[in-house]
């Protein structure tokens, strides 16, 4: 029991160790300000990387998501300030283009076993092509919704808000976890990435299932790409870039197995905040660079891929 | 000599054929009159999986041809055969990973088609490899249940899942938490929940793919007693299996067989041991077809010695010398252990029992490197993935076990790799046009001749040839056993495994049959012969 969640556990660990530290050298980590801003500041990351969590457990990935949510982003702004649609109906619209673009990836995928890996790098090709077609400004997004949602926040005591898009990432993860655990689409998921013959041979809809992952993911980058249009309230051609490394890093350091197969949800939620988390300290330090961030990132992640070898290295001596 | 036995042999199968397909109309008559009559007064259990005259060919080989195969209701059948006799094709043939070219196959006297093995499984016709199709990585209880978990609102309720579980694995003595993941079990663990699945999805035919491989002796006496519970059940079970032990243990009856065909099927009550390895041999016990005269009685300390030597769930200890200009045979069915024995003396299985001793001192051999290093060589059995770089010519074939002993930076410079593969070519008489050509062009022979010479190339002191006749030509064929003869006259110490038994005990000086994975009696002076070792391998 404990060993199955030991790679969660280390990552929850870490994260809490490193809070500490951070609490220690600067006593104001412990207000809900800071708390607060660490989920909305990374809300688009969050939301991105649940749908990452559901691809690498399959055993793929998803070179597509930073394009998506630039092209998200870029779309808004264009459809919204130039042609004057609608927000709502410009959301709507979005997350079904991002919704058939997933399902085309998962196609290709599945009918001509193609490697995922080169399937989503096309994609992401495609979408920060697509960018540059509709825009290659940066346009400033001043629909009065906007002000409205980004007006939403439950206030905390202590002077703190969890704010809508915050509140997003929160409930996307809740539903990631109900769907990767509690239903048989997960399952599903998890099977793939265990065995794809295994479960082909168990009756398991390995083209269903491969469809709807892709789908899920890139639906979920187009939700973090209007997510992440609230927070810049803008739409970059260049926007998000390599936030799709980010994310499988995040994904990777919250106790997900790269190969597929194992991993959590709520994992995933630690891995995003454990970034976060270094990010605010550095922001508090001042004085290092921001890209202090990647190294210590990238010091994790080998850490953690280490420690999963090892683990799984151990279990099957013991068993 | 031998063209009479071949002959007698060939009649004693038409009869057996002749014998079988009688039996089973006059069955089949009888059961008919019994439901006439409204009485089951038949003693044999209804028929539920019928195969006619299967037929199954693949570019220039005949996998399957014209094969019968009955299975009854609560019958353990154990299905029989060489390597190429035609198990594996016929049972992907029943699963739908292969279509058939020819011939019927009725499941309850309906004609069935599989599409592929979960279409199998749902006609009612589920398998069990060997390496478990399940899924690691994902909960006993999933994987028992996955896509028919029982739920509500869209959601799995695992509770209940889990519950139905630990219920249908203390149907078969298993009680454990059916929430951990597969991979914390053992195989034989793993294989029960594989059958669990099967069974519960309403499989009437159950599959076993040489079940019992990778199990100890309990765990298989575990196996078996689910097995005989199934069978009390209606459940027909078709069991492939190497182990003669097995399969009089568990069979009810056995069907052989042999390079495509339909040897015979018996039920085993009636079937002596022998006769069943000769079934499958395809020899009948004869006279002596070829003798050697001069069976020399090697004396002398021997070369390299195994004491107790072997491996858990591989091969049983066993103690082993070979001295030098001495060969030593091993024979035995298919999965009996001589390739393991090989393997193990090789290093390429890691022996966890027993010393091993080269020239009366103990060593160590953990990998092929230090086996290569004592001067050992190794030719594999299978030539084509484990032996030749297909894509390689001869000469760098020839230079390649050379060129690692020597280590990759110690090039070996293109004049003297010339004049080895030249020595080699002249010697072995390797017939090639040029060192220079891809070795995958040459014939069978040659390539074995080249795969020598990069042994030889080493000049090893002890050399392990695995089915060094298999599929060359004749005239190939002499040309090796003459090689291998030369070879221990130069005072190597050779071990050298083949199915054929004429061929191991003419140039054998002592032969060591395996069985069941135990070396069982070794055999020498005028006790080496193609009879005797037949009666060793059949036991009792």
């Amino acid at each position: 029991m404990i060993r199955r969640h030991l790679p969660v556990l280390i990552t929850l660990a870490v994260f809490i160790v490193g809070y500490m530290i951070c609490l220690a050298q600067f006593p104001s980590f412990a207000s809900t300000r800071v708390i607060g801003n660490l989920l909305t500041d990374n809300a688009f990351l969050g939301i991105v990387a649940v749908g990452m969590t559901f691809v690498i457990l399959s055993g793929g990935i998803d070179l597509s998501v930073g394009s998506v949510i630039a092209f998200t982003g870029v779309f808004l702004a264009v459809t919204i300030e130039k042609y004057g649609l609608n927000p709502y109906l410009a959301f709507i619209l979005v997350l079904g283009i991002a919704g058939l673009f997933g399902a085309g990836m998962g196609f290709l995928i599945h009918t001509f076993q193609i490697p995922a890996f080169i399937v989503t790098l096309a994609g992401m090709f495609l979408a920060r092509g697509l960018c540059f077609v509709l825009t290659t400004d940066s346009i400033p997004i001043n629909a009065p919704a906007y002000g409205q949602i980004t007006d939403i926040a439950f206030r905390l005591p202590g002077g703190g808000r969890v704010t809508f898009i915050a509140m997003v990432m929160l409930l996307t993860f809740a539903v990631g976890i109900v769907l990767a655990h509690f239903t048989r689409f997960g399952a599903n998921v998890y099977a793939l990435g265990g065995n794809r013959t295994s479960a082909e041979l168990m009756g398991v809809p390995v083209r269903k299932t491969t469809i709807r992952i892709y789908m899920l993911s890139s639906f979920l980058a187009a939700l973090a790409g209007i997510v992440f249009s609230f927070y810049t309230s803008a739409g970059y051609s260049l926007a998000a870039t390599g936030v799709e490394l980010d994310t499988i890093a995040a994904v990777v350091i919250g106790g997900t197995l790269l190969t597929g197969g194992y991993g959590t949800i709520i994992g995933t939620l630690v891995g995003v905040l454990i970034q976060g988390l270094i990010q605010t300290y550095i922001t508090f330090e001042g004085t290092l660079s921001s890209w202090w961030t990647k190294i210590a990132i990238g010091a994790l992640l080998f850490a953690f891929i280490v420690l999963q070898r090892g683990l799984s290295a151990a279990s099957l001596r013991t068993r | 000599m031998r063209r009479q036995a071949s002959d007698r042999l060939l009649f004693c199968l038409k009869r057996d054929q002749r014998r079988v397909r009688k039996r089973m109309s006059a069955s089949g008559s009888d059961a008919s009159k019994a439901s006439e009559d409204e009485m089951p007064v038949s003693t044999e259990q209804p028929q539920l999986l019928e195969i006619r005259g299967l037929t199954k060919g693949f570019p220039g080989v005949q996998a399957l041809d014209h094969v019968d195969f009955t299975l009854h209701e609560g019958e353990i059948h154990g299905l029989l055969g060489e390597n190429g006799a035609g198990k594996s094709t016929l049972i992907k043939v029943l699963t739908g990973v292969f279509k058939r070219d020819a011939g019927t196959i009725r499941l309850d006297g309906q004609d069935i088609e599989a599409r592929d093995p979960a279409d199998a499984l749902s006609l009612g016709i589920g398998t069990v490899y060997q390496e478990v199709n399940l899924l690691p990585n994902l909960s006993v209880a999933e994987n028992l249940f996955i896509g028919r978990q029982p739920h509500r609102f869209g959601l799995v309720r695992t509770g209940e899942m889990r519950r139905r579980s630990q219920e249908l694995l203390a149907g078969y003595g298993l009680d454990i938490d059916v929430a951990n993941p597969l991979s914390a079990y053992s195989v034989a663990v793993q294989q029960i929940v594989a059958i669990a699945r099967a069974v519960d999805l309403s499989a009437k035919v159950l599959i076993l793919d040489e079940p019992t491989a990778s199990l100890d002796a309990q765990e298989v006496e575990t196996l078996f007693r689910i097995l005989r519970d199934l069978k009390s059940r209606g459940i027909g079970i078709v069991f492939v299996t190497h182990f003669l032990d097995q399969v009089y243990a568990v069979c009810d009856r056995i069907t052989v067989l042999r390079n495509g065909r339909l040897v015979g099927s018996r039920p085993i009550a009636e079937l002596p041991r022998i006769e069943l390895v000769s079934m499958m041999l395809g020899r009948e016990l004869a006279a002596e077809a070829l003798h050697r005269n001069q069976r020399k009685a090697v004396t002398g300390e021997p070369l390299v010695a195994f004491k107790d030597y072997g491996k858990r769930r591989l091969l049983e200890p066993f103690d082993l010398a070979v001295r030098p200009g001495e060969v030593v045979g091993l024979a035995g069915l298919l999965g009996s252990g001589r390739t393991e024995t090989a393997k193990l003396v090789f290093g390429i299985e890691r022996a966890d029992s027993g010393q091993a001793f080269v020239d009366g001192k103990p060593v160590r051999i953990a990998t092929p490197r230090d086996a290569a290093r004592l001067r050992f060589g190794f030719t594999p059995e299978d030539r084509k993935t484990e032996g030749i770089v297909a894509e390689l010519s001869v000469r760098e074939n020839i230079i390649l076990a050379l060129q690692a002993q020597r280590g990759w930076l110690r090039l070996i410079p293109r004049r003297r790799q010339e004049e080895i593969a030249d020595r080699f070519i002249k010697l072995l008489d390797i017939r090639t046009p040029d060192a220079e050509k891809p070795i995958g062009l040459l014939s069978g022979g040659n390539q074995q001749k080249a795969l020598l010479a990069r042994w030889l190339a080493t000049e090893p002191r002890f050399l392990i040839l695995d089915e060094p006749t298999r599929g060359i030509d004749v005239g190939a064929h002499a040309e090796i056993i003459r090689l291998i003869e030369r070879l221990c006259e130069d005072g190597l110490a050779l071990l050298v495994i083949s199915s054929e038994l004429e061929e191991i005990a003419s140039y054998s000086d002592r032969v060591v049959v395996l069985r069941d994975r135990r070396h069982v009696r070794e055999l020498s002076g005028s006790d080496v012969s193609a009879n005797t070792i037949m009666t060793t391998i059949a036991g009792h």
